[in-house]
């Protein structure tokens, strides 16, 4: 087995004190909620941080709540499987509780936090390598390297964004609270990402996901999400797509969203997809142009690299296949849109 | 059976067998087994279920020291040395060893030694071991590995076997005494009538290329060896191992010790597969590390580290022609085939031959030639993974099978019934063949899977296809060169009413402590719970030769039946003189021994036994297994030359996504003959896992080296093994055609089911989408490519595809 290194473990119960933790042991520190994600890495020799500050034992992170005017609390620290298998989640945010249940396999659900997934690092077959491997092939620009490997000459990470939630909370127009050593901030998920694979959010070493929260939706709200994958478990994506429809009384799409994951160092969402949407019927032929209209404006703007594992050129391929097909299960609430 | 013009190279008269080797058909007792046939669980089953059964890394012993292995992250190197000072002056360090320590050279096939436990001169593959360290944890000896200086000279690589044989003038393996070898690791070509005019004459001949990828075992349990040596001197191994014996030897040859001095023990096996078949670097290691420290050392293998051991199935580019005459019957096939060995020989001569060698059944061709060339390249070096060396002509051939049937417009299990090669019978190349139930395991396929009112009618993107095969239940060809016997089995039997089988064979999970088991209560007439196993301990069993080439239950088997016979005489003939009767008037079953005319005279089998003690003295004996002489006569003949054969048919039911080219796996029907199964809950467990394995290795399983030749993935989350979702529904259906040699006519069930796997899931795309798939794996970018090559389903929208992404 690979060996986890040493560090030492402080377990706050409050959010407070973790953010003290943070700052008193700065740069050396991270949190650690599941830890499905932050140990494999440390054990690869990816992040060598000093203290671990253990969110597990805080009940701030625990909450799970749908407020009477429909907004939608979930905790940091509430697990995987347990979003996708509340009812409410599935009822409110149909996406977000399919993502979440297609997130690697049952142990990692439960072990796993929805804070974890959103923090998740991004993902690179260069990368997510054990140290003597790395070692091997001299390294790359994200840890302790020069070059990359993806992108020949290129002076940019490009390691994918690989967390399955991330685009059904920005479908979901979630914001995110953080609190850090200057008290609590509110962030639209949207703005919390950069395009750099290295570092893809926006955040202090002294911040704290405290919750996500999923506003009210709108009525005829639907959602899905579609992953592609190699096997039926386990597997992070290879490509994800969170879909939104908001569907009138009439029928006819009045907002619609869609973003992608796995392609890129944050998710991407496909620009012309509310454009060619709104106002077309929620089914028949009309929808069934405009979706396949969708998909090819995503097969368009999106451009797979061989950043993960798996061939990026199906990948491409799979881009508009799975961009309608997951367009049709939000329409038809059949999602998610997975191959087993 | 049709009589059949044997064209081979010679007809052979009866083999001669020795009499304690054939032992018939029946049960021992009257005309019911007690408990063969039965279901009964596994000897370690619930051990292993409740977590108590003891792997090689659970043994923590006092004093233990725990050792890692340096390895290059150069795929070819020279070293030009090794500083290994600034490692053994951290604190907690207790040794540092590297190549000089241990400078014999050794191999699994004796032919051809050309590994070292640690590199001496060079470095062959990114991941080959280069020094060993022991201290006081891991920790401390992974601190130690990164203060090992090597200093390398970087030489240019092959990562391409066309390439290595194109460039000698990289050589692998220095060989000054041939100096024309070049990366050749092993040449076969052997021809059996005339080819060339047997394709002349035929209606139709078909020519095709098709490629296997490489794919690897992974068990569950990493590899894993613990040593000690004692006071006086005797070093004791536990290895995850399949192969006790030869490591026993590998040890003394390489240790410079008298094989009396080292005991190999293996502990409780967590999975093997063929990936521990070969002596592995970390069983010398730590015990040249015990010797040196005199402390116990440990070494457990990560994940990773597993990868670079691989042994795993060899990568082969194949080319078949083959001719059949409008009648339906084959005239000849012809094979080329190129195999990349990776950097060390390992079981690579027996590889070579067997790609040729194993493929002369169940159907008959009356001529046949092979030339297979294995060459080295500088990757993880491959071995016998489950369906050693013929898993990939089986795939090739069986595809074209499938080709030739639409050729001359027959179904295809058709095909395979007109050109079965008959019982009792001879091989195109000189093999022996007993029992046959290929055409039984047609039949039930045939039947299970609706194959007549389904078999291209189903509607477009689903399909159904055939395939079979053949495999080795062992072979006479015992790897070095000896006259002793290939198994041997003791029994102590005492007063306590107990039977202990001492066994050289390796249980690696396929059961075969479980069958010596069974044999014992079988042939003692004993409740399976007063029959005990010791296994695969040098010291306290007789030797077998391991647990490969599906031979255990066969050879081991028939030692157990050897040896328990002369006890069951002992104590039938005890019983009879006591009760004054004749001895075939004593029955012994299930625990209970009574007189067959008289019921009301019964003791239990406890009873009997101390009547057998005090009458004989204290119980014990031997049992041996030898094949008869077997195999073609001529160089290599006896090479897959196997006492008995056993045959598979699959039938899979699969659909084509053509949108996304993923082939989603309904149904897999295995039917096999094992001669007879002995314990059918192990058969069919055998079956469903072989044909998992070669399913697994169909479409999603990819021994990739990258450009840097570096393992593409050595991990479970990369090498993706299907999980139980990703698994169809797998039907086991037994054929038993009771083998004249077998253990009650067994034969082997543990590696020829997965064959079949491959060629039929292409068979059935064929007959879903009209799309031949000829090169694995079937992953579903490669599908969607092969769909768009042939203009089925959508089309591409790109209209340049970029081609080769960069891996
Ligand atoms: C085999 C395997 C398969 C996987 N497959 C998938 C997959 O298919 N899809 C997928 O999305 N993920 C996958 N994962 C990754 C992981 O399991 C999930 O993303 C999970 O949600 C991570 O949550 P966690 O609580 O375990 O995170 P941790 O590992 O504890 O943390 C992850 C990162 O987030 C930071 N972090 C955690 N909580 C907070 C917080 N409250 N505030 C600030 N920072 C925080 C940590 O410092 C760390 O950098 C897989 C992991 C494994 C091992
Ligand atoms: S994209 Fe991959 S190879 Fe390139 S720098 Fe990022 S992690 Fe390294």
């Amino acid at each position: 087995m690979l060996r986890l290194p040493k560090t030492r473990v402080a377990k706050p119960t409050t959010v407070a004190q973790a953010v003290a933790l943070l700052v008193e042991h700065g740069e050396v520190a991270m949190p650690i909620a599941g830890g499905t994600d932050l140990l494999p890495n440390m054990k690869h020799g990816l992040f060598e941080p000093e203290v671990l500050v253990a969110l597990g034992g805080i009940k701030e992170l625990q909450r799970f709540e749908l407020q009477t005017d429909g907004t939608l609390i979930l905790g940091a620290g509430v697990s995987l499987d347990r979003i996708a298998a509340d009812e409410r989640v599935q009822r409110t945010a149909p996406a977000l509780a399919q993502a979440a249940g297609l997130v690697a396999g049952p142990q990692l659900r439960r072990m796993g936090t929805l804070g974890g997934n959103v923090m998740l690092d991004t993902r690179c077959q260069w990368y997510n390598q054990t140290h003597f491997w790395r070692q091997a092939l001299g390294y790359c620009l994200k840890k302790d390297g020069t070059v990359c490997h993806v992108v020949a000459g290129g002076k940019k990470c490009v390691a994918a964004a690989s967390n399955d939630t991330a685009p059904t909370l920005m479908t979901l127009q979630a914001t995110l609270v953080f609190e850090g050593r200057s008290g609590r901030r509110e962030v639209a998920i949207d703005d919390l990402w950069h395009t750099d694979g290295i570092h893809n959010k926006k955040l202090g070493t002294d911040e704290i996901l405290v919750e996500v929260r999923v506003p009210p939706r709108a009525t005829g709200h639907r959602g899905a999400y579609g992953k592609l994958r190699e096997r039926g478990s386990i597997d992070y994506p290879m490509l994800g797509v969170a879909a939104r429809l908001d569907v009138g009384r009439d029928g006819a799409v009045e907002g619609a969203d869609l973003v992608l994951v796995a392609l890129q160092a944050r998710p991407v969402r496909v620009r012309r997809a509310a454009e060619l949407l709104i106002g077309v019927p929620s089914s028949g032929d009309n929808f069934a142009e405009a979706v396949a209209a969708v998909a090819e404006a995503a097969y368009a703007q999106a451009h797979p690299m061989p950043n993960i594992p798996g061939d990026h050129e199906w990948r491409r391929e799979m881009v508009p296949v799975y961009v309608a097909r997951t367009l049709h299960a939000a329409a038809t609430g059949t999602g998610p849109v997975h191959h087993v | 059976m049709d009589a059949r013009l044997f064209e081979g190279p010679r007809e052979r008269g009866i083999t001669l067998m020795a009499a304690r080797d054939q032992h018939g058909v029946g049960a021992p007792f009257g005309d019911r087994f007690q408990v063969v046939g039965r279901a009964e669980r596994k000897v370690d089953g619930l051990a292993k279920a409740t977590g108590q059964a003891v792997y090689t890394d659970d043994i923590q012993l006092p004093g233990m020291l725990h050792a890692k292995i340096l390895r290059s992250p150069h795929a070819h190197a020279r070293i030009r040395s090794i500083d290994t000072s600034k490692a053994l002056a951290l604190p907690g360090v207790h040794a540092v060893i590297t190549g000089r320590d241990m400078p014999i050279k050794y191999g699994v096939i004796p032919w051809t030694p050309d590994e070292n436990a640690l590199a001496l001169e060079k470095v062959r593959f990114i991941g080959d071991e280069v020094a060993a360290v022991a201290a006081l944890d891991e920790d401390t000896a992974n601190a130690a590995l990164r203060l090992i200086e090597v200093d390398y000279e970087v030489l240019p690589a092959h990562f391409d076997p066309k390439d290595a044989l194109a460039k000698p003038e990289v050589q692998i393996h220095e060989t000054p005494e041939k100096p024309d070898r070049g990366n050749v690791s092993k040449h076969v070509r052997l021809e059996f009538g005339d080819v060339d005019q047997a394709l002349e004459d035929a209606d139709v001949v078909l020519e095709g290329h098709y490629r296997f990828h490489g794919s690897t075992h992974a068990p569950i349990e990493p590899h894993c060896a613990v040593a000690q040596v004692s006071p006086d001197g005797v070093l004791t191994l536990w290895s995850a191992t399949q192969i006790t014996h030869y490591v026993h030897r590998a040890l003394a040859r390489v240790l410079e010790l008298k094989e009396s001095r080292i005991r190999v023990i293996q502990p409780c096996l967590g999975g093997a597969f063929g990936g521990k078949s070969d002596p592995f670097a970390l069983e010398f290691a730590v015990a040249k590390l015990a010797m040196v420290t005199g402390r116990p050392v440990k070494m457990l293998w990560t994940r990773e580290e597993v990868f670079y051991a691989h042994r795993g199935r060899h990568p082969m580019q194949l080319h078949y022609r083959s001719g059949i005459r409008r009648d339906g019957k084959l005239t000849g096939v012809d094979a080329k085939i190129l195999i990349d060995g990776g950097s060390y020989s390992s079981f690579g001569l027996v590889t070579t031959y067997y790609s040729g060698q194993l493929l002369t059944g169940p159907v008959h061709f009356p001529t046949y030639r092979f030339d297979s060339t294995r060459v080295f390249t500088n990757k993880p070096p491959c071995g016998p993974k489950r369906g050693h060396g013929s898993v990939q002509p089986r795939f090739a051939f069986e595809v074209q099978l499938d080709e030739l049937a639409e050729a001359v417009a027959l179904d295809p299990i058709e095909l395979r019934r007109r050109n079965w090669q008959g019982e009792h019978t001879h091989t195109v190349n000189g093999q022996r063949i007993t029992s046959n139930g290929f055409l039984g395991c047609l039949d039930e396929v045939e039947r299970a899977s609706g194959w007549r009112e389904r078999r291209g009618k189903l509607p477009f993107g689903r399909g159904l296809g055939v395939a079979g095969s053949m495999y080795i239940s062992g072979t006479n060809y015992a790897i070095y060169p000896n006259d002793m016997p290939q198994a041997g089995i003791q029994i102590k039997l005492d007063r306590s009413g107990l039977a202990t089988v001492f066994t050289g064979g390796n249980d690696i999970g396929q059961g075969s402590n479980s069958v010596c088991r069974a044999i014992v209560a079988e042939e003692l007439g004993l409740d399976p719970d007063d029959v005990r196993v010791v296994a695969a301990d040098t010291d306290l069993c007789p030797v077998d030769l391991g647990a490969y080439s599906s031979r255990v239950t066969f050879m081991v088997g028939n030692a157990t039946i050897d040896a328990a016979r002369k006890l069951r005489r002992l104590v039938t003939g005890a019983v009879a003189k006591k009760w004054s009767v004749p001895e075939n008037r004593i029955f012994m079953g299930r625990g209970e021994v009574f007189d067959l005319e008289d019921r009301s005279r019964a003791i239990t089998s406890r009873e009997a036994i101390q009547i057998a003690e005090a009458l004989h003295d204290t119980l014990g004996a031997t049992g041996s297994y030898n094949t008869p002489k077997l195999g073609g006569d001529y160089r290599g003949g006896t090479i897959g030359a196997s006492p008995a054969y056993s045959f598979t048919a699959h039938v899979v039911e699969a659909e084509v996504d053509v949108e996304t080219g993923r082939i989603h796996l309904h149904n897999c029907w295995v039917a096999h003959d094992c001669g007879r199964a002995l314990n059918p809950m192990l058969v069919a467990g055998q079956m469903e896992g072989s044909a998992y394995m070669g399913l697994a290795e169909a479409v999603m399983e990819v021994h990739d080296i990258n450009r840097f030749g570096l393992h593409a993935g050595p991990s479970l989350l990369d090498y993706r093994i299907p999980t139980s979702v990703d698994t169809p529904e797998l039907h086991a259906l037994i054929v038993e055609s009771l083998d004249p040699e077998g253990p009650y006519g067994a034969k082997e069930a543990g590696e020829g089911p997965l064959h079949p796997a491959l060629p039929a899931i292409s068979n059935a795309v064929y007959d879903a989408v009209g799309v031949r798939l000829r090169e694995l794996p079937f992953t579903p970018a490669a599908v969607l490519r092969a769909l768009r090559a042939a203009g089925v389903g959508p089309k591409a929208r790109a209209a340049q595809q970029p081609e080769g992404a960069r891996r």
